[in-house]
């Protein structure tokens, strides 16, 4: 049977005792009918009536004026019922709507994904994690025919879904580019282009563009104005930071990146990241330089992708695992 | 058997009202129905008063084969609503405090249709049937 079939007894039952005996159960009892008529989608009104119908059986002797007034309160609960039923409308929505972000960021990151390459000599790991749902972090690889390797790590400046469809067009720029230009400057140069001509102008993309020969073990540089990447030297146990000069995307279609390289020995790590690693904030204020190193130190003598991976947990658990930007690490570490 | 109520000032919507709960309530709708149709009756009357300027409310007994009901009609020469899609979304109208708004007047009849060009007006057609 069904409830709106029934309902009017139950509240009769549930009215019936109270008055009788005015106790907490038959008020829980009222609370219980109340959850089951918002589930059938019983309206104020519908229960001010419901309510009217009972008391009107239950005691045939109420004064008039009483009962008049039930008709009030029931108009003013008019409103109250179309706000309840907006409401339920509106969620409704905000529902699909949600269903709709799930479905773009495993999209996105299916068209965004990459494949770490398998080196002898480098050992490679990453991690990006998005602060909602789509990322506005990007890193790409790329195994060249040569053997050699280029890496990018790119934040747009701006979040959200906005950042994640601009994202689609950086990396599909990436992936038809030449195999012959595997310059940092030159990549970051052609993308800028692209960012310029076709990125609406308050949307701004950092990048840094790596490649690295694994026959020379020469890592060559550039960066569009990106967080600076940090370079641990095994042999001293010195970090430093790998400063590049260079605007950012999208700014000046005639910009030039100028390269920089390092030579890499064994044991060297090359650490690259995105803002959200080191603007990453704490209740004390932002994270300090130190501190990161600290974490990386603790983790060095691990595989690149433990190192990205345990420095990424530390630092969800120093903000109360909310990220506040999206996470990207990305560790190139040499093993021979 | 119609009859109708001219929109021109605030008192008129009472009037609509009215006509609308004698209508509903010879037709033999229960307190909730005529709450719900004289609700409705109220927003598109108020629609006319503050947008329109001046229409006409008609109420009108219906019959399908064995169903029986009441029609609001509702009828300016304002004008009119430039995106519909856009006044019938929900928390477009109301979110100014202006009420239900349309999607109420829907959710409290059971049939709605509407037409409007701009600068010539607006006529919304709502049924509710007797259960």
């Amino acid at each position: 049977m069904n409830f709106r079939d029934t309902m009017l007894d139950e509240y009769k039952e549930i009215l019936k005792t109270y008055i009788n005996d005015q106790t907490e159960q038959s008020l829980y009892m009222s609370q219980k009918f109340s959850r089951k008529s918002i589930e059938f989608k019983i309206s104020p009104e519908e229960m001010i009536s419901l309510h009217k119908t009972s008391i009107m059986e239950l005691e045939p002797e109420l004064p008039e004026s009483l009962l008049l007034s039930l008709d009030i309160l029931l108009e003013v609960m008019m409103s109250y019922g179309l706000a309840y039923r907006e409401h339920q409308s509106l969620r409704m929505i905000q529902r699909e709507l949600i269903n709709e972000i799930e479905v773009a960021a495993s999209m996105q990151q299916t068209l965004l994904g990459t494949q770490i390459p398998r080196i002898p000599s480098m050992d490679i790991g990453a991690i990006s994690v998005p602060a909602k749902q789509m990322s506005g972090d990007y890193y790409h690889f790329v195994s060249h025919e040569n053997g050699a390797i280029s890496v990018a790590i790119a934040d747009i400046i701006g979040k959200g879904i906005p950042a994640a469809l601009c994202m689609s067009m950086i990396k599909y720029s990436m992936d038809s580019m030449p195999d012959d230009s595997q310059a940092p400057g030159d990549v970051l140069e052609r993308l800028n282009r692209v960012v310029e001509q076709n990125v609406d102008p308050t949307m701004f993309i950092t990048m840094f563009s790596g490649l690295y020969n694994p026959e020379t073990h020469m890592f060559f540089y550039s960066s569009a104005g990106h967080e600076p990447g940090f370079f641990y030297h095994a042999e001293t146990g010195v970090f430093d930071e790998m400063q590049a000069k260079g605007l950012l995307l999208g700014v000046d279609k005639k910009a030039k990146y100028r390269e920089y390289e390092r030579k890499v020995e064994v044991g060297d790590v090359i650490l690259l990241m995105s803002d959200g690693v080191t603007e990453c904030r704490t209740e004390e204020g932002f994270l300090e330089v130190d501190t990161l190193i600290g974490y990386i130190k603790k983790y060095i003598h691990l595989g690149a992708q433990d190192i990205a991976d345990k420095v990424y947990k530390e630092l969800e658990y120093l903000q109360d695992f909310q990220l506040r930007d999206d996470f990207t690490l990305i560790i190139l570490k040499r093993t021979s | 058997m119609d009859s109708s109520v001219k929109i021109i000032n605030e008192w008129d919507i009472v009037a609509a009202r009215q006509l609308g709960r004698n209508v509903a309530k010879e037709l033999g709708f229960g307190t909730v129905d005529q709450a719900r149709i004289t609700t409705a009756i109220s927003e598109l009357a108020r629609n006319i008063y503050l947008y329109a300027g001046q229409g006409e409310i008609t109420i009108e007994k219906v019959e399908n084969g064995a169903k029986k009901g009441l029609t609001i009609i509702s009828c300016d020469e304002g004008p009119g609503i430039p995106d519909l899609r856009k006044v019938m979304e929900d928390g477009f109208s109301t979110s100014g405090g202006l009420g239900a708004g349309l999607p109420g007047v829907k959710r409290l009849m059971d049939e709605f249709s509407i037409e409007s060009t701009p600068g010539e007006g607006t006529l919304i057609k709502s049924v509710k049937w007797l259960r």
